[in-house]
């Protein structure tokens, strides 16, 4: 077996098939990155998976997995302003709880340099939205680097480093999800494994540290005026702002990131494909490279995956540089959304150009669609006899709020349990301002170990501070389960090794939570017995119902090979079709054969037996391996 | 072998889509062949749909298929075969399926009707889809079933330019020692069986 670490610590240069996650992780040890630090979210962990494949006492670089993005960017800033070089990564809406920190890193003269990766999400595929974070690049008056491929991620990473270092700037470093999880090799430099300077190189007094009144705004003429260094830098950086010419002075298109692969898919067919200008950092705008381009061309097409922020900056260069190009951008609502794919780019020139592309592949009609497949708690997750239980104690009406986790799948049938969503540990306060004037729907929210400790914890402080009426669930599982199964504070251990656990209970009733009721998450009498308790006494209650992440157990069980293969059988002799089993609880290891017939998968069943409880007819039976 | 030449690969979260993935991009590296691919991540892997593409030759650029481009579809669950050949195949392309079924969650609840192996075949008649249906009993673990349609593509050499020594270096590549040979054993006897 090739080992991933093996690999990413040779010191020659090597190629490699890797995702695009791993890529920039040698990258990482090329330039000489001295402090990592994220939170998990897709599409970055595999990141983490590449360092945590390094052996600790050989990473070159210190890393944490930190309690929240926002604490993990200040991480980063602090060694980064003592002279380390540092990079933090999250996933897009990380940065919106990175935010406060993050808008202010422009202001400082960051010694170490400082690269923050961010894992856009065009198409929203493993997030609660698809925002835009170019936007934040100019609010905050930091550049933007946007690889497009495996390959360009790891070149365009250690440039990154380089421009941050030299101008003692932080950088964005912008990938999206087919940047990260994209497959292709890579051709690596050599990595020079020399000692680091540790000495703590922070200097106090020289420029201001502190923002407040007039320094704040000295602060932000600092930070305009490296960005016009950074412009400066990157002028004559051709490999930057890269031009395809196709020798066709009527069309041209802008574009960058993954967006350019799928043009390039989509013109591989094109009898007369239209130049293309590619550029590799969207902020700032190489202003000169861009005038030349629209002025040499009759019509550009600004391909530009969700909002229209080049759009915007190129047509007030044209109007500013008095530039006769026609500029068509985007038409229609679906042009702001969803990925930019080989098929969205193929029917947006389409409608640019209407003779440009060849037909599309003809294939006859399917006479048969499969049924959706939505994703589903997993067999012997904890949450899902909470849910069923809580089906069973609540009314119709009464109101449930979800939070963000492996539990937000219970909104889907047949639990429907989580029926709003905002964003991560809102769950609390958003549960308290449905309690506003309302006796009559209970409301109860839920919330995971994770997320408790991420940013669900202000939330209940409030519920305590200002005396709401609501009734959370909390639903440790041990570990971070949605992004692959990270420690948390509650873990008892790091990434690093052993820590002591924090425990939810201890947190909860340091804050003076006063009812907190536990129960084993399996337990759904006893669940159900607190949740009819707390929904109907005043204050927060808060009941906390754990089972471990059954995934990663049954995988470490395996890896250890002390699983233990039980099954569950249905006693076909027992069972009176009631279907509860697949209606109410819906274990996927469930099979029926249009409800005449129930039957369990032996294939998905791990025969943990939560389900034993759920079947009032004891059909089922746990089959313990001989 | 046409360039490009675009396989997709689905199946349900759990069923090791992954593995097979990882091998064919290996296996093609190992035969001097371009690869770019991606893999579905995040929360469809719960026991959602996953779907992961493939694309060989120098003529690829993007990891993405476009819709009806694959010259191969390899399901690894009937329901999502059948979503796949849908989806990515075009018309006289290839079937490589699995015969296993997990049923998705509408067709528990009565809600939608269970793809057959029949309903599978009949679309493949009427698409001129040549179909190679591979199943194999008793495995140890069921995870094994992509050792199965690994061996299947080298059988029926689905994927014209990838010779048995690049299935071998590229499983040797990912799987931990101790279940290489377990799976090698399994591999040869698919081949030769």
């Amino acid at each position: 077996m090739k080992k991933l670490n093996e690999i990413l610590l040779q010191t020659d240069s090597f190629s490699e098939v890797v995702i695009g996650n791993t890529a920039i992780v040698r990258a990482m040890m090329e330039s000489g990155v001295r402090v990592v630090t994220s939170y998990p979210g897709s599409p970055t962990p595999e990141i983490a998976n590449a360092i945590q494949s390094i052996p600790a006492e050989q990473r070159p670089f210190y890393f944490e997995f930190s309690v929240n993005e926002k604490v993990a960017t200040e991480l980063a800033f602090g060694a980064a302003m003592n002279g380390h070089t540092s990079c933090v990564f999250f996933k897009s809406v990380g940065l919106n709880v990175a935010a406060d920190s993050f808008i202010q890193l422009g202001f400082f003269d960051i010694k170490g340099g400082m690269v923050v990766v961010l894992g856009d999400d065009p198409g929203a595929l493993s997030s609660q939205n698809e925002q835009d974070n170019r936007h934040y690049a100019r609010m905050s008056y930091i550049p933007v680097f946007e690889p497009a491929s495996p390959t360009e991620a790891y070149q365009y990473f250690k440039l990154a480093v380089q421009y941050s270092r030299e101008l003692q700037m932080p950088v964005i470093f912008r990938m999206t999800t087919h940047v990260c999880h994209g497959k292709e090799k890579v051709n690596f430099g050599k990595w020079d494994n020399k000692p680091h300077d540790t000495t703590p190189r922070f200097e106090k007094g020289k420029t201001p540290l502190i923002p407040i009144t007039t320094l704040a705004l000295e602060m932000k003429r600092k930070a305009l005026e490296k960005l016009n260094s950074f412009s400066s830098a990157i002028k004559n950086a051709s490999f930057l702002q890269h031009i395809i010419n196709n020798n066709s002075p009527e069309k041209g298109i802008i574009t960058s990131g993954a967006t350019f692969l799928s043009l390039m898919d989509v013109l591989s067919t094109c009898a007369h494909p239209p130049d293309i200008l590619k550029l590799g950092i969207t902020y700032p705008l190489p202003i000169d490279t861009l005038a030349e381009f629209l002025s040499t061309h009759k019509e550009v097409k600004i391909l530009e995956e969700l909002d229209d922020i080049l759009e915007k900056e190129i047509k007030s260069l044209c109007y500013d540089r008095n530039i006769q190009c026609k500029l068509i951008g985007k038409s229609s609502i679906d042009d702001w959304m969803g990925e930019y794919t080989p098929d969205k780019v193929y029917d947006i020139l389409q409608r640019t150009w209407a003779n440009l592309l060849p037909e599309k592949i003809f294939v006859k009609q399917s006479t048969h669609i499969s049924p959706p497949r939505p994703p589903q708690l997993c067999p012997g997750c904890g949450h899902r006899p909470v849910f069923t239980a809580t089906r069973k104690v609540l009314s119709e009406n009464d109101i449930t709020v979800a939070d963000i986790g492996c539990h937000t799948l219970g909104y889907l049938p047949p639990h429907n349990v989580g029926q709003i969503l905002l964003s991560m540990g809102h769950s609390t306060a958003t549960a308290c301002g449905f309690s506003l004037f309302n006796t009559e729907r209970k409301v109860v929210a839920f919330l995971g170990d994770s997320t408790f400790f991420h940013a669900g914890i202000p939330g209940i402080v409030n519920a305590l501070f200002n005396k709401h009426n609501v009734t959370l669930v909390v639903l440790p599982n041990g570990t971070t389960g949605m992004t692959g199964h990270q420690d948390h504070p509650g873990s008892g251990k790091n990434f690093n090794g052993e820590t002591s656990a924090i425990t939810i209970r201890q947190v909860l009733e340091g804050l003076g939570v006063k009812n907190i009721r536990e129960t084993g998450a399996y337990n759904q009498s006893k669940y159900a017995e607190h949740l009819e308790a707390s929904i109907n006494e005043e204050g927060l209650s808060v009941i906390i119902a754990e089972h471990p992440c059954m995934l990663k157990k049954t995988k470490e069980q395996k890896r250890g090979e002390t699983y233990k293969n039980n099954k569950i059988n249905i006693l076909q002799e027992n069972c009176d079709l009631l279907l509860t089993c697949i209606s109410s609880f819906a274990c996927p290891s469930f099979q029926t054969e249009k409800g005449k017939k129930v039957w369990v998968h032996e294939d998905l069943c791990i025969g943990d037996g939560s389900c034993i409880q759920t079947c009032e007819s004891k059909a089922i039976k746990l089959k313990k391996e001989k | 072998m046409e360039n490009p030449f675009n396989i997709f690969l689905i199946g349900v979260g759990g069923q090791g889509i992954g593995l097979v993935s990882e091998v064919i991009a290996r296996a093609a590296d190992a035969a001097g062949i371009a690869v770019h691919g991606a893999d579905t991540h995040g929360l469809a892997q719960r026991g959602g749909s996953v779907s992961s593409f493939i694309r060989l030759g120098d003529k690829a650029y993007s990891p993405m298929i476009m819709r009806n481009c694959a010259q191969l579809v390899i399901g690894l669950e009937l329901h999502e075969a059948l979503r796949g050949c849908n989806e990515y195949l075009i018309d006289k392309g290839t079937l490589l399926c699995y015969d296993a079924v997990w049923q998705p969650l509408p067709v528990r609840l009565g809600l939608s009707e269970a793809v057959s192996i029949d309903v599978i075949e009949k679309e493949c008649e009427s698409r001129n889809i040549k179909l190679y249906k591979v199943f194999k009993d008793n495995l140890p673990d069921s995870i094994m079933q992509n050792i199965v349609v690994l061996a299947s593509l080298l059988k029926y050499n689905l994927i014209p330019s990838l010779k048995k020594e690049n299935y071998i270096i590229a499983m040797k590549d990912i799987l931990p020692e101790k279940s290489f040979s377990l799976n090698l054993s399994l591999f040869e006897e698919v081949l030769n069986s």
